[in-house]
C-alpha cells in the first residue's frame, strides 16, 4: 500500500466518471474533471491519464470491435429474411424471425435441454467442486499430485475428452458400455443427456474447485482453531465459519460456471451431434447457421441466447451486490 | 497418540487423493490406450491394449490433413497468445499502476466479455468475415481468440502486477540506474513469471476452442486439430478412424500434460488470483 500516493480527490472523479458515462467516454472525462476539480490538474496527473488511456486503448478497441459491433450487426441480421441459399429473397421482415423461433418446438426443446444441463451440472459441480477444493487446500499428503491431476481435466481439449467418453460408451469398443450389457446409451435421449452431463462435470469441476479454493484461502486459520476449541464439529465449522467467508467466491464461481454451462456445445457436438433431441441452444444456432446457412434465423437465435445470458448475469449481479468482481477495484489498487 | 491420529488422518487424505487422481486420469488413459491398440483389438472393450502398436501415430503423421491442422493449431494459438498477452499486459499495467478515469469501465467491459455467449458472435462474424475475406484464414480465428482471451489476460496480469514491489524501481534509479536499466534489471524479472503464467492460460484457452474453429473455417487452410478430429474418416472407407482420432487426440493433449506437470503451481496461482481478487 506504500505505492498508493494518489490523492483521493482523483479517485472520486474517476468513480463518478465511470458510473455516469454510458460507453463513449474518451473525450468527456477531461472536461468534467476539469470542471469539478478544485485545483487544475497538474501536468503529471494529465500525463498519467494520457498514458493510462493509451495503454488501455488497444485492448479496449479489440474487445469492443469484435463483440459490440457484431452483436449489433446480429440484431440487424435477425430482422431480415436472409438465407444464403436464396440470397435474392433477402428482405426486411421486422420481428417475424423472432415469432418463427419462439413458436418453434425445436427451440423450446433445445432451451429446456440447455436449462436442464446448466442447472444439474452446476449444482453437482458446486458440491463436488467444494469437496475437491477442500482436498486440494487441506490435504496432508500429496498436495502437488492432487492439484496436478485436477488440472488435467481443466486443461484438456474438450473435444478430446468428449471423444474419450464417446468411445467409452460405444458398444463393443468401450469399457463402460460393457458394464451395462452392451446396450447403446448414446442412442437414447435420457442416457445421452446423462453422459453429456457426466462429460461436462468431469471437465469443469476442477475449474469450479480452483475458484472455490481461492475463497478457502481467505478463511482465517485462527477462526477455525477458535471454533474448534469452542467445541464446534467439523460440519459446524464448515457451515458457520467457512461458508460465510467464502460467499463471494462461491457466487463468482457459480456465475462463471452457469454462464459457461449455458454455452454447452463441444460435448454435445461430439457425443450425440444433437441427435435424439439432445441439442442445446448453441448447437441449434450452429446448425441453422453453418449447416442450414440461414443467417436470419441463426442470428435471431444468437440474439435470444445473448438476452438469456444477459438475464442470468443480471440476476447474479443483483445477488452479488457489492461483492461483484471489479466493483471495489478503485479502493483496492 | 498424536502420531496415531495424524497417521490415520494422512491415510484418509491419501485415500481421497487417490480417488481424485483416478477420476481425473481415467478418460485420458482410456484415449491413450485406444490410440495404442491394433485394429484387431480396438473393439475388444478392454481398458488396456492387449497388443501395442504405433501404427495409428504413423498414419496420422502421414496424412496432410492432420499435419496441416497441427501447424494451424500451433500457429494460431501462439500468435493469439502473444498478441493477447502484450495487449493485456499494457492494459493491466495501466489498471494496476495508473490512475485515470474510465478504468472501472474497462474492467467492467472485460468482465462482460468473459461472460459473453460465444455462439452469439458466430453468425455475425461468419457474415462479416466472409465480406472482409477473413473467413477460413488464420487472422479470422486469431481475432476472436484475442478478444475472448483478453479478459483472462487482463485479470490475471493485473492481479500479478499488484503484487510487484514497484518501489524497487525507484530505489534502483536512486542508486544510479537509468529508467531503461531499472525496467530491464528490476521490473522485467519480477513481471516475467506473471506474464508466463498468463501466456499458458491463454494458450490453453486458444488451443481448446472448437466453436469458432468449426464455424469460421471450411478447409485445411485454417482448420485446427479439434475440428480436424471431427472430420477424420480414416484412410479409406474400410478403415475405422477410431485409432487415428485417438492418436491425434493424444498428440494435442501432450502440451497440456507438460504444462500441467511443470507449471502446476503457477497455473493454480494464476487461476485463483485472477479469478477472485479481480
Amino acid at each position: 500500500m506504500s505505492i498508493n500516493a494518489t490523492p483521493t480527490g482523483a479517485d472520486v472523479a474517476a468513480d463518478e466518471t465511470a458510473t455516469r458515462s454510458t460507453g463513449r467516454h474518451a473525450a468527456v472525462p477531461a472536461q468534467r474533471a476539469g470542471r469539478r476539480a478544485k485545483a487544475p490538474l497538474s501536468e503529471n496527473k494529465r500525463a498519467e491519464r494520457r498514458l493510462g488511456w493509451l495503454l488501455c486503448a488497444p485492448a479496449a478497441l479489440v474487445m469492443v470491435l469484435v463483440t459490440a459491433y457484431p452483436i449489433l450487426y446480429s440484431v440487424w441480421l435477425s430482422l431480415q429474411r436472409f438465407d444464403l441459399r436464396f440470397p435474392d429473397q433477402r428482405e426486411f421482415i421486422g420481428l417475424d424471425n423472432y415469432v418463427t423461433v419462439l413458436t418453434n418446438q425445436f427451440w423450446w426443446t433445445a432451451f429446456g435441454v440447455t436449462a436442464l444441463i446448466t442447472v444439474v451440472t452446476v449444482a453437482i459441480e458446486l458440491v463436488l467442486g467444494m469437496g475437491l477444493a477442500l482436498i486440494m487446500h487441506r490435504t496432508l499428503v500429496g498436495r502437488g499430485i492432487v492439484r496436478t491431476a485436477a488440472l488435467i481435466p481443466y486443461g484438456i481439449v474438450t473435444v478430446v475428452a468428449a471423444f474419450s467418453w464417446r468411445y467409452a460408451w460405444t458398444p463393443g469398443t468401450g469399457y463402460l458400455a460393457n458394464v451395462f450389457d452392451g446396450s447403446a446409451p448414446l442412442t437414447e435421449r435420457a442416457s445421452s443427456l446423462a453422459i453429456i452431463m457426466l462429460a461436462e462435470i468431469w471437465k469443469t469441476t476442477p475449474f469450479m474447485a480452483l475458484l472455490l479454493m481461492a475463497g478457502l484461502a481467505l478463511v482465517p486459520e485462527d477462526l477455525l482453531k477458535a471454533a474448534s476449541t469452542d467445541g464446534a464439529t467439523s460440519w459446524q465449522r464448515f457451515t458457520k465459519v467457512m461458508l460465510p467467508v467464502m460467499k463471494p467466491a462461491i457466487l463468482v464461481a457459480l456465475l462463471f460456471r452457469t454462464l459457461d454451462a449455458f454455452r454447452v456445445f463441444d460435448n454435445i457436438f461430439v457425443l450425440t451431434a444433437g441427435g435424439n433431441e439432445t441439442s442445446s441452444v448453441s448447437m441449434l444456432a450452429y446448425n441453422n447457421l453453418i449447416r442450414g446457412l440461414n443467417l436470419g434465423i441463426g442470428s435471431t437465435m444468437s440474439v435470444l441466447i445473448f438476452i438469456a445470458v444477459a438475464i442470468i448475469a443480471f440476476v447474479f449481479v443483483k445477488l452479488f451486490g457489492t461483492a461483484a468482481p471489479g466493483s471495489d477495484d478503485g479502493e483496492r489498487r | 497418540m498424536a502420531t496415531e491420529t495424524t497417521t490415520r488422518a494422512k491415510l484418509r487424505w491419501g485415500l481421497l487423493d487417490v480417488i481424485v487422481v483416478v477420476f481425473a486420469l481415467i478418460p485420458v488413459l482410456w484415449i491413450a490406450s485406444l490410440s495404442f491398440k491394433t485394429p484387431a483389438t480396438l473393439t475388444d472393450g478392454k481398458f488396456w491394449p492387449r497388443e501395442w502398436t504405433l501404427d495409428n501415430y504413423r498414419t496420422i503423421f502421414d496424412t496432410d490433413q492432420f499435419v496441416r491442422a497441427l501447424a494451424n493449431s500451433i500457429g494460431i494459438a501462439l500468435i493469439a497468445t502473444l498478441i493477447a498477452v502484450v495487449l493485456g499486459a499494457m492494459a493491466a499495467y495501466a489498471i494496476s499502476r495508473l490512475d485515470f478515469p474510465g478504468k472501472k469501465l474497462l474492467v467492467g467491459v472485460s468482465l462482460l466479455i468473459a461472460m459473453f455467449p460465444q455462439v452469439s458472435l458466430v453468425s455475425p462474424l461468419f457474415e462479416i468475415e466472409r465480406q472482409l475475406g477473413l473467413f477460413d484464414t488464420w487472422p479470422g480465428l486469431i481475432l476472436p481468440y484475442i478478444t475472448f482471451a483478453l479478459p483472462l489476460a487482463i485479470y490475471t496480469l493485473s492481479a500479478f502486477f499488484k503484487q510487484i514491489p514497484w518501489d524497487l524501481e525507484k530505489a534502483a534509479k536512486m542508486d544510479g540506474a537509468t529508467q531503461g536499466q531499472a525496467f530491464r534489471r528490476v521490473i522485467a524479472p519480477l513481471a516475467a513469471p506473471g506474464l508466463f503464467t498468463t501466456a499458458i492460460l491463454v494458450f490453453i484457452f486458444c488451443w481448446n476452442d472448437f466453436l469458432f474453429a468449426i464455424s469460421l473455417t471450411s478447409t485445411e487452410r485454417s482448420r485446427t486439430v479439434p475440428v480436424a478430429l471431427s472430420f477424420f474418416t480414416g484412410e479409406s472407407q474400410f478403415e475405422d478412424p477410431i485409432g487415428a482420432i485417438c492418436a491425434a487426440a493424444v498428440v494435442i493433449t501432450i502440451p497440456i500434460i507438460l504444462f500441467v506437470l511443470f507449471f502446476q503451481r503457477r497455473i493454480v496461482s494464476g487461476l485463483t488470483s485472477g479469478a477472485v481478487k479481480g
